[in-house]
């Protein structure tokens, strides 16, 4: 693992979303109301929505374009049989670490 | 004993059947599940209300996941079985073979694809499951044209859904009239009349020689040479028993899988139920006598005698203002009797068929209340010579009673079967009402009824009329979502008794299930909050759909529109300028006038909407709000400013309306208009509010409609001065703010609480008028301000909060 910091955790409301751009698209990084970060990508596999524009419940967010729910722990959509690819995040002194590696991997893949 | 069990096919028959063994003997059998599809157990037939957008997957599915782990099946989905070893008593998966001492099939049907050229182009859809529902929805969502072959009940559902969701829909059907199973060529006409009054275009005696197309469907070719574009083909010609496991393992199989009465296959260890059978030279498409097989296999299975009897089954069709209904036999033969009546002018028909003095069959269209009776009839063979004359004018004549409409529910024997789906009895009903089902999710529990299709919901809403009298509160109404068991109007009414003033209050005090709702109840109860409590209750962004968090309209590429306020519609050259400079500096691809008298621009990327805000900013633009649950337009006429019929000054109240009203939230859109005269140029009979001037003064109108429904306004009241204009207009908005359920229009909300109880409110009583406006003005105090001047100073937030291009990409 190749932590890379990406800012500081109060950054991202809660319950909200950013973005962060990487070479391979747009990485959505979250924040619950429980306080806990996920990122995963960015892109709805439905039809492209940004999910970091999405409503965040729980540990999952909805997709603003057509709903879709993926929980964020395993980046499995609700009900339909599709999932976002999840990324290993960490928060160390406020501060929000993401997998470079598993980035890398998925620009290479 | 413990037993091992294997189900091959986790549908609505095999459903039924783990349900009846976990109730009666949880312990009999170590159950395990398979099934194709990469899911358990769903409504299947709600597959229709899904595509045409009324339901979702989530509001069909029957047993989620918990139920299967709460009930100890071990789940095997999104795995077929590919071979049944009866030597060895093991069925063979993908992830590995498992062991049984008792098999059940229950692999329904698989849809029947006619053998033309062209079938297997990509764009040529089935109608069975979740993924082909999916796929049409998506296809749909493209827009364009989409051809159905098959005008019978599944056919004839998507092509309705398909309509509803855009699409120019053509039906082939290669018989003479729709459904000829089930309608006789009358009900036929009338429903091929509705469903071309949805610009459904309909084509009988169609037959389909091949699908056109090099990579994808293109078109259709009929027998008669006539060539059809098409970018979606649904293939809806009929279903054939699944029954390839059994014949690959010698099993008897005709049409079907061989069963006896018992649900029992030629190995007394193999078991099938549902489609895939066949039983007595019968095969089964609906799913009530599936739900009878189901109970017998489970008593089998327990070894408890049981036998299954065919018995005739009653058909509807699951298409909004399509009320058809069918059952018996209702073909013309040597001494049969036809009734008919017929009302042209409402679109009636019923027709029933009579031998030997007793009802065989039965077709209605138009008004289906009777069918449960008529049905009961024809399944008891009931003897109908004392009311012949009378019989088909329904139960509520029988008694001589008045046209009352719970009466011909009242009059029905116990033994009338109100659910067909399911097979219930209205004694069965009346017994759990008895028993302490007080409402329909009572009912639902205990009896089935109304838990399938849903059509004789309110049949059984009425029996609960009937039966419990007062004490039957109103139609069930439904909660706001799966995070609570409220509706949207007891929330609303506890924030404001129980005072509570926060979200996490409300999830707590309101017994919500989940940790904070979801993007169903959120916005409805940030919006709820504050409405009711403005000082106290900010709104949270976070709780707000994308085009409400961001001000602006998000696109389906994730782009941006910018819609600027044009107050009463009126805008200048330095605002004209300032657009257009706006356009040219950030590569807008597209500006539109709207519908609205205003201009869009189109296509603005997330990142530079704090910075065009800015721009129109400086120009004294402000945010249009068209993308608000809140006051979107007024849109004018230019009344006595210019025009020779102009009787008041309908540009300036506009205006002066926008001012007052823009920024406030709202619980759906607000759209006014304000016309200088009768003519109305400023289509203002029509909006949530409308004011037409004439020469006395102004005629307040409300709760009209232009979108999905189109509604005439209905006339408020006739006010003498500008000033008492606005504030009745004022007064209304607000306590719609106050009272309405989230995303109803104001004409919804009129319509349910009546304009009697607004008039009294906002236009007798002045004292209430005065606190509405008091109360208006006080959140206004908070809201009226415009969201783009502040968030174009947070610009920071619309950018990615880093940028790892560079890294990634080593
Ligand atoms: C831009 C505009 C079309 C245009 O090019 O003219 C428009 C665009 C949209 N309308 Fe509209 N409506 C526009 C005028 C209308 C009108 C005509 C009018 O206002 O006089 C109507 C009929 C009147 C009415 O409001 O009912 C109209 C009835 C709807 C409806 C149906 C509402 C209903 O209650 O039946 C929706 C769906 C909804 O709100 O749930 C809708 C929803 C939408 C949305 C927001 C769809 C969405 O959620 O993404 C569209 C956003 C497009 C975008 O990406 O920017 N739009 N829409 C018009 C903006 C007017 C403005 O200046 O603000
Ligand atoms: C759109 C639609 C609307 C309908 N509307 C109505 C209606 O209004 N009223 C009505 O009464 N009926 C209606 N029906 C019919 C009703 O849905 C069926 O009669 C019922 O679902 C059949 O139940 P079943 O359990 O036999 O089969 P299914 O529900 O089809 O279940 C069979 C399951 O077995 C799985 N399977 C197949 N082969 C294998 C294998 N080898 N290994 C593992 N799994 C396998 C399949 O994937 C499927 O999930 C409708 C059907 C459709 C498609
Ligand atoms: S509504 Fe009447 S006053 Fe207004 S522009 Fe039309 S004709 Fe003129
Ligand atoms: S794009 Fe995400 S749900 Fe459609």
């Amino acid at each position: 693992m190749s932590w890379i910091d990406i800012g500081p955790v109060g950054d991202i409301p809660l319950r909200g979303a950013r973005k962060v751009r990487t070479a391979m698209g747009c990485v959505a990084v979250f924040r619950t109301g429980e306080n806990q970060v996920f990122a995963a990508t960015d892109t709805c596999p439905h039809r492209g929505g940004p999910l970091s524009e999405g409503i965040v419940h729980g540990t999952g967010v909805t997709c603003p374009l057509h709903n879709w729910v993926f929980d964020l722990q395993t980046g499995q959509a609700r009900g339909e049989d599709a999932a976002i690819t999840t990324f290993p995040v960490q928060v160390r002194d406020g501060r929000i670490l993401i997998d470079g590696a598993k980035l890398a991997a998925r620009s290479a893949a | 004993m413990t037993q091992k069990l294997v189900i091959i096919g986790a549908g609505m028959a095999s459903g039924r059947v783990i349900e009846h063994l976990v109730e009666t003997d949880p312990d009999a059998f170590d159950i395990t599940l398979f099934n194709a599809e990469p899911r358990g157990n769903y409504n299947r037939i709600m597959l229709s209300p899904v595509l045409s957008g009324e339901k979702t997957y989530a509001d069909i599915v029957t047993h989620d996941d918990d139920w299967y782990v709460a009930h100890g099946v071990t789940c095997r989905f999104g795995e077929a079985v590919t071979r049944i070893d009866r030597d060895a008593k093991v069925v063979e998966g993908a992830n590995g073979p498992v062991p049984y001492d008792k098999l059940v099939i229950a692999t329904g049907s698989a849809p029947f694809i006619i053998p033309v050229e062209g079938k297997d182009l990509p764009g040529v859809i089935t109608y069975r499951d979740l993924d082909d529902t999916n796929a049409m929805i998506e296809a749909a969502d493209a827009g364009g044209k989409a051809v159905v072959i098959g005008g019978g009940l599944l056919g004839l559902e998507a092509a309705a859904g398909l309509a509803e969701r855009g699409m120019d829909v053509t039906v082939l059907h290669l018989m003479g009239h729709l459904m000829e199973r089930q309608l006789d060529e009358a009900a036929g006409y009338l429903l091929r009349r509705d469903l071309e009054k949805r610009g459904i275009t309909i084509r009988t005696q169609a037959s389909t020689v091949a699908i056109l197309g090099e990579d994808r469907v293109e078109g259709v070719l009929l027998e008669d040479n006539t060539g059809l574009e098409a970018d979606l083909v649904v293939m809806a010609v009929g279903i054939r028993p699944e029954t390839r496991l059994a014949t690959d393992a010698a099993l008897d199989v005709g049409r079907g899988i061989s069963v006896s009465a018992q649900m029992q296959t030629s190995d007394p260890d193999i078991f099938a139920v549902g489609e895939c059978i066949e039983f007595d030279g019968h095969l089964f498409g609906l799913v009530a006598p599936l739900y009878d097989q189901a109970k017998v296999l489970a008593q089998s299975l327990l070894d408890d005698g049981a036998a299954f009897v065919v018995k005739d089954t009653a058909t509807k069709l699951k298409v909004t203002g399509c009320d058809l209904f069918s059952a018996g036999d209702f073909a013309e033969a040597p001494g049969r009797e036809d009734i008919v009546l017929r009302d042209p002018g409402r679109g009636i028909y019923k027709r029933l068929v009579i031998e030997d003095d007793r009802l065989v069959g039965a077709v209605m269209y138009g008004d289906t209340a009777d069918g449960n009776w008529f049905f009961g009839m024809i399944k008891d063979g009931t003897d109908i010579s004392e009311m012949r004359e009378t019989l088909i004018f329904g139960p509520a004549y029988q008694g001589g009673d008045t046209a009352d409409p719970l009466s011909a529910v009242a009059v029905l024997p116990p033994d009338a079967e109100i659910c067909g789906c399911n097979g219930v009895c209205k004694g069965t009903i009346v017994d759990a009402i008895a028993g302490g089902a007080t409402d329909l999710g009572g009912v639902r529990a205990a009896t089935k009824a109304s838990a399938s299709c849903g059509t004789c919901t309110g049949l059984v809403e009425q029996l609960l009329q009937v039966t419990l009298g007062d004490a039957f509160e109103a139609p069930a109404v439904q909660p706001i979502c799966g995070c609570c068991e409220l509706t949207h109007e007891d929330v609303r009414r506890l924030i404001k008794s129980r005072e509570l003033k926060s979200q996490a209050a409300v999830w707590q005090e309101l017994g919500w299930t989940t940790p904070n709702g979801c993007h169903v109840c959120r916005p409805a109860v940030n919006f709820y909050l504050l409405a009711d409590w403005p000082l106290e209750y900010r709104d949270d962004p976070q709780s707000r759909f994308v085009n409400e968090r961001k001000h602006a309209n998000i696109q389906k590429d994730g782009t941006f529109s910018v819609v600027p306020r044009m107050w009463g519609g009126i805008t200048n050259p330095t605002e004209l300028r300032a657009i257009a400079d706006a356009a040219d500096k950030y590569n807008v691809p597209t500006v539109k006038v709207t519908g609205g008298q205003r201009i869009d621009l189109l296509g603005v990327r997330g990142e530079d909407l704090p910075f065009i805000w800015a721009d129109l900013n400086k120009a004294g633009l402000v945010s249009g709000h068209a993308y608000s649950k809140g006051l979107r337009t007024v849109k004018t006429c230019v009344g006595t400013d210019h025009c020779r019929f102009g009787t008041q000054d309908s540009t300036g109240l506009g205006i002066k309306l926008e001012q007052v009203l823009w920024g406030s939230w709202t619980p759906h859109k607000v759209k006014l208009g304000v016309s200088g005269c009768p003519r109305n140029c400023a289509e203002a009979t029509c909006k949530d509010v409308g004011i037409v001037c004439v020469d006395s003064g102004y005629q307040v109108g409300v709760a009209g409609a232009a979108g999905m429904d189109v509604k005439e306004t209905e006339r408020l009241c006739d006010v003498v001065t500008e000033a008492e204009a606005i504030d009745v207009t004022i007064a209304f908005v607000q306590l719609y703010r106050e009272n309405a359920k989230y995303l109803d229009r104001p004409y919804k909300w009129v319509a349910k609480v009546g304009l009697d109880w607004v008039k009294e409110r906002v236009v007798n009583d002045l004292d209430e008028r005065a606190r509405l406006i008091a109360a208006f003005e006080l959140s206004q105090s908070i809201y009226r301000r415009d969201p783009w001047a502040e968030h174009a100073r947070r610009a920071q937030a619309f950018q990615p909060m880093a940028d790892l291009s560079l890294e990634a990409a080593e």
